[in-house]
């Protein structure tokens, strides 16, 4: 058994609520239903999973999705060894097996064939048939399983069926409103309001933009890398353009909208 | 006679000139010379004089000449005259005497524009460039015609150089001469600023931020920024010199300028050695020594002094580029603070009665108001104050004489100047007043349209004296461009009489109807100048007309046997929806075959093969298709070696075609075209991609029709418009044609074909792979030169049917 201490979160992340979120997630952790976290990216989904561990005192294992996740990589699979073949639990195994949150961030990304082995964990069943090895895994009764998932980018190719939607209760986030963000921003980087609240109006300036050549506006994140490199001395109007513009675009026009933003938010 | 006084006789005498209207001017042309030019200086202007004098082209010359050349020499120098009196010469010797008037007239408004030599050097070459190749000639020896637009090009030229650079007008003029050169009418109109496409090209050649290449930064800056979405709507700066349109909006859109170009502070009138008087002009110390006392950023004082409450924002957050240079608003900002303005306006001005305010009250009511939303905006983005301090003029405070002429908008510029900026240079008591009253209304924060109005009104009758109502106004530095003209901010209690009725719309006619779309404009190539003819081939399209669609099932069971074959290559091409793909280090299944080699390579002591899993690919097939056709008079001739034309055979084979598509399932369109000179190329429509291939598309097929020529370039790029529209990974276009692009229109055959090929370029960048059928034996001359590789000459054209859907078949294998 893998040492459970590791997959705790010890230290309070810091995460500012948007609404009734966190009661809403107490009461489904509860009944242990699973939880879909939806929203764009850079808005606090991981965040406010992190911090549901952290109050809830659950280990959490979180395990970012992509396109060559394999079922197995999910679930476990046999080794090749000196001696023959050893089985090796994968993520969502061992998550059930020692009772913590099983956090699947970006679901849509894995391929759809995979999402469906999270089917038998997520309803009245709570089972993990782990067929390769011949084993029927009953979950932990803490075990609970939480996806999060960005409904902005994805194509036709890639959501998430019907019958994967429904096995799950759902918060959707967006990015917060401007007074919040200018407090969490300060929060989280120790920077006064008022700057604050101008890396705000660049993001807020960036969301608008969102479908007219940007696929997503600026997030929270990116918001606190920049307050972050203004911390540590750059040039405001450097560490925007640095933090905030360039990651998100490669079109002149929007950057050339989106520079002239900051020049007129830092005079 | 007048008589030539003492002093000037012998001056008069070096003239040696008869003309009694010359003798009249002289004595004033001569001492406006003498405080001018050195001895040499007179000396050349005399005989030169003199020689133009004795040209016989009677006084005129002479007369402009002695009026203007001072004036000129003072701006370029007195050694530019042996240059432009070669010009002149060059004119005098070929049949464009009549030009060398205009050419004088123009020469003070020019040395204006260009005044360094080099220039003024460059602007001759032009000008005898020009002449050489617009004069015409017979039998190729002697040059006999005049110039037609020599004489108009001077007219216009002071025109041109406000909007054109040299070089800018040199692409112009060239451009002018090269397509008008034996159209004397045309040429005229060309370079009178009168024709479509003279003022076309002008345009483009203008020097400044133009409104089409920016507008979409400017819709995303007023998305961004601003969260409004309006329609940006260009007026014409240029013909338009004495009304000055300014910027406004209506329910229709904003309406600004078309072009912007850089605006440059100017620098200060004065510099004063009194410190506190730079440190009040702050924006306007680029020149000035004193700038190391932290005065770059002299407007931006009041925030990088502000304690920075940690924020670590350093206090100068310009760019050390900015240094010396005098400072610049970009075309692109001013565009910006136009918007900026406009949208506050929006956002936070409410309409009041006008009735009851006098017209210098509304006009204080509208400075203030304007004053406000500008206030607000800054508040919003405080960089904008940069914008608008720089393009805020500043009237000197004593420049309007109150005893001469009337000051009210000078006194409005002044109080608007100084509630923008907080270190304005004006020590007026009530200026200095009523910017406290604003601010102090403005911090309570609730100060609306109306509360402006009220202090407007107080102003105008604290400030009112008797001068007001003299008619001439003092205008210099009171006009502040980047605002608009506020027609939102009045309302009207009753329509008065002496106002036009600009709101009431005419009832459109019930009658009037749409016939047929309107005609799409394409550039065309022009491989001479390297450059594209703006919007120079009109498109019409439609629908093509219907015929019998028995015809083409007809000749489809004429080829059954044909159709039997293509299909069992198409049944291969069909896509198969996954392939395996093995040996991959990662993949979505264990490969057993590998798995277990590798298992016994490891199990033997030897390195094994990672490579044991496999996954899938889907391979679907994702091409759109265009089939282009040439419908031009050729196709009518009879094929070599059959009884059909090349019209029925390529019908018979675009239907083999067609149907070959429909099998494969690929999405394809076809459509044919021809022209009838720039003004006239067909474009017409036999299947669109939504269509099926059912009768009405087959009737179309079966009524084509061949006529006119050929201007393939402006075809493939309206086709490329649909094509490109379509989802597709792969996007094919099939150009069947049977000869070289031409028309009657073009008399150099390397235009078209030049035109076609860059039309091929275009559709590379588009992601269009433009492929053609050429059935011109004789094609190789040209067609390599615009389809590079991606052609197909075919010989024989009795095999086309047989030919083409094969072609296809392996060109999307």
């Amino acid at each position: 058994m893998s040492n459970i201490d590791q997959y705790k979160v010890h230290q309070e992340p810091f995460y500012q609520a948007q609404g009734k979120e966190v009661a809403l997630y107490e009461a489904a952790y509860a009944a242990r239903l699973p939880v879909m976290v939806k929203g764009p990216t850079g808005c606090g989904k991981s965040r406010f999973v992190e911090y549901m561990a952290w109050k809830l005192n659950k280990p959490l294992i979180t395990v970012a999705c992509n396109e060559d996740m394999t079922a197995s990589d999910l679930v476990g699979r046999y080794l090749l060894d000196a001696n023959g073949t050893r089985w090796l639990d994968g993520p969502l195994t061992t998550a059930a097996r020692i009772g913590a949150i099983c956090y699947l961030d970006e679901i849509v990304e894995a391929r759809q064939d995979t999402t469906v082995v999270i089917h038998p964990l997520t309803d009245h069943r709570r089972t993990l048939p782990l067929d390769k090895k011949g084993e029927l895994l009953s979950a932990h009764p803490d075990f609970q399983l939480v996806i999060s998932y960005n409904p902005g980018y994805q194509s036709l190719l890639k959501d998430l069926k019907q019958s994967t939607k429904q096995r799950f209760t759902a918060f959707d986030f967006d990015y917060p409103t401007a007074k919040l963000e200018t407090e969490i921003l300060a929060k989280e980087t120790g920077m006064d309001a008022e700057l604050c609240a101008r890396l705000v109006k660049i993001g807020i300036a960036a969301r608008n933009l969102k479908g007219h050549g940007l696929d997503e506006g600026i997030s929270t994140r990116l918001l606190v890398y920049a307050a972050t490199l203004i911390r540590g001395g750059v040039d405001a109007k450097d560490a925007c353009r640095m933090a905030l513009v360039r990651p998100i675009t490669d079109d002149a026009d929007i950057r050339n909208t989106l520079d002239h933003a900051i020049d007129a938010v830092f005079a | 006679m007048k008589t030539i006084p003492e002093d000037l006789q012998v001056y008069w005498e070096q003239l040696a000139c008869g003309f009694p209207r010359v003798a009249e001017v002289f004595p004033d042309c001569m001492r406006e010379a003498l405080t001018i030019l050195s001895n040499e200086g007179i000396a050349a202007y005399l005989e030169y004089a003199s020689f133009l004098g004795k040209m016989g082209r009677g006084a005129e010359p002479i007369l402009i000449f002695l009026e203007e050349w001072p004036r000129v020499a003072k701006i370029l120098g007195e050694d530019a005259l042996p240059a432009i009196a070669e010009c002149i010469r060059r004119l005098y010797k070929s049949p464009n005497g009549k030009a060398i008037v205009p050419f004088l007239q123009s020469l003070p408004s020019v040395a204006r524009r260009l005044p360094t030599k080099p220039q003024m050097q460059e602007y001759l070459t032009l000008v005898l460039d020009f002449m050489e190749s617009t004069t015409g000639s017979i039998h190729g020896i002697h040059q006999t015609f005049a110039s037609p637009a020599l004489p108009v090009l001077f007219k216009q030229i002071n025109v041109l150089l406000g909007q054109l650079s040299l070089a800018g007008l040199k692409k112009w003029v060239d451009y002018g001469a090269r397509f008008y050169s034996d159209h004397p009418e045309r040429q005229i109109d060309y370079f009178s600023l009168q024709s479509a496409d003279s003022r076309a090209v002008l345009q483009r050649e203008r020097h400044g931020t133009l409104l089409m290449d920016n507008e979409r930064k400017l819709d995303m800056y007023l998305r961004g920024l601003w969260q409004i979405d309006e329609q940006l709507i260009p007026y014409s700066t240029l013909y338009d010199e004495l009304r000055k349109p300014v910027p406004y909006y209506d329910k229709l859109g904003i309406r600004v300028p078309d072009v912007y170009s850089d605006f440059v502070v100017p620098s200060p009138s004065g510099i004063t050695s009194d410190l506190a008087a730079v440190v009040s002009q702050p924006s306007r110390m680029a020149s000035s020594s004193i700038r190391g006392a932290g005065g770059r950023n002299g407007e931006f004082a009041e925030y990088a002094l502000r304690p920075s409450s940690g924020s670590g924002l350093p206090a100068g957050t310009r760019t050390a580029s900015e240094g010396d240079e005098p400072q610049r608003v970009a075309g692109i900002d001013r565009y910006r603070a136009v918007l900026a303005h406009i949208v506050a306006h929006r956002r936070w001005s409410t309409p009041i009665f006008a009735d009851n305010f006098s017209p210098f009250q509304r006009m204080a009511v509208e400075f203030l108001e304007d004053s406000r939303v500008e206030y607000l905006a800054m508040q919003e983005y405080p960089g904008l104050r940069r914008i608008f301090t720089g393009l805020h003029p500043v009237p000197e405070e004593n420049a309007c004489d109150p005893e001469k002429e009337s000051g009210v908008r000078h006194r409005l510029a002044m109080l608007s100047r100084a509630l923008l900026d907080p270190h304005h240079p004006y020590k007026n008591e009530h200026i200095v007043e009523f910017t406290r009253r604003f601010h102090e209304l403005m911090q309570q924060g609730n100060a609306g349209t109306q509360q402006m109005a009220e202090l407007a009104i107080s102003f105008v009758a604290k400030t009112r004296v008797q001068s007001d109502q003299l008619a001439r106004t003092h205008f210099k530095d009171t006009e502040i461009d980047y605002r608009d003209d506020n027609r939102h901010l009045w309302k009207f209690y009753e329509q008065s009489d002496d106002e036009e009725a600009f709101e009431e719309h005419r009832p459109r006619a019930a009658d009037e109807e749409i016939r047929g779309l309107p005609p799409r404009h394409y550039h065309e190539w022009d491989y001479n100048s390297q450059s594209y003819r703006p919007d120079w081939v009109s498109v019409y399209e439609g629908l093509h007309p219907s015929g019998n669609a028995a015809d083409i099932d007809r000749l489809l069971a004429k080829h059954a046997a044909l159709a039997k074959r293509l299909k069992k290559l198409l049944d291969l091409l069909k896509p198969q929806d996954k392939v395996r793909i093995r040996y991959q280090e990662e993949g979505s299944e264990l490969d057993l075959d590998v798995a277990l080699r590798s298992l016994i390579d490891y199990k033997g002591g030897s390195a094994p093969d990672p490579r044991i899993n496999m996954s899938h690919r889907n391979d679907g097939r994702s091409i759109a298709v265009m089939v282009l056709l040439d419908l031009s008079e050729s196709l009518n001739e009879k094929a070599a070696g059959s009884e059909q034309t090349i019209l029925e055979l390529s019908q018979e084979a675009v239907s083999l075609l067609a149907w070959a598509v429909q099998q494969l399932g690929d999405p394809f369109a076809i459509a044919g075209f021809h022209s009838n000179t720039r003004h006239d190329v067909r474009y017409m429509h036999i299947k669109g991609y939504s269509e099926k291939w059912d009768d009405e598309v087959k009737g179309r097929l079966a009524a084509m029709e061949a006529s006119y020529s050929t201007r393939m370039g402006a075809a493939m790029r309206h086709a490329a418009h649909y094509l490109d529209k379509q989802q597709a990974d792969k996007k094919l276009m099939l150009i069947l044609t049977d000869g070289e692009p031409a028309d009657i229109d073009s008399k150099d055959g390397r235009i078209l074909i030049e035109d076609a090929r860059q039309a091929v370029k275009e559709l590379d960048t588009q992601g269009i792979y433009a492929y053609c059928i050429n059935l011109d034996p004789k094609a190789d001359d040209y067609v390599k030169d615009i389809f590079g590789k991606q052609y197909t000459i075919i010989d024989k054209v009795a095999q086309l049917p047989e030919k083409l859907p094969a072609l296809f078949i392996s060109l999307t294998k």
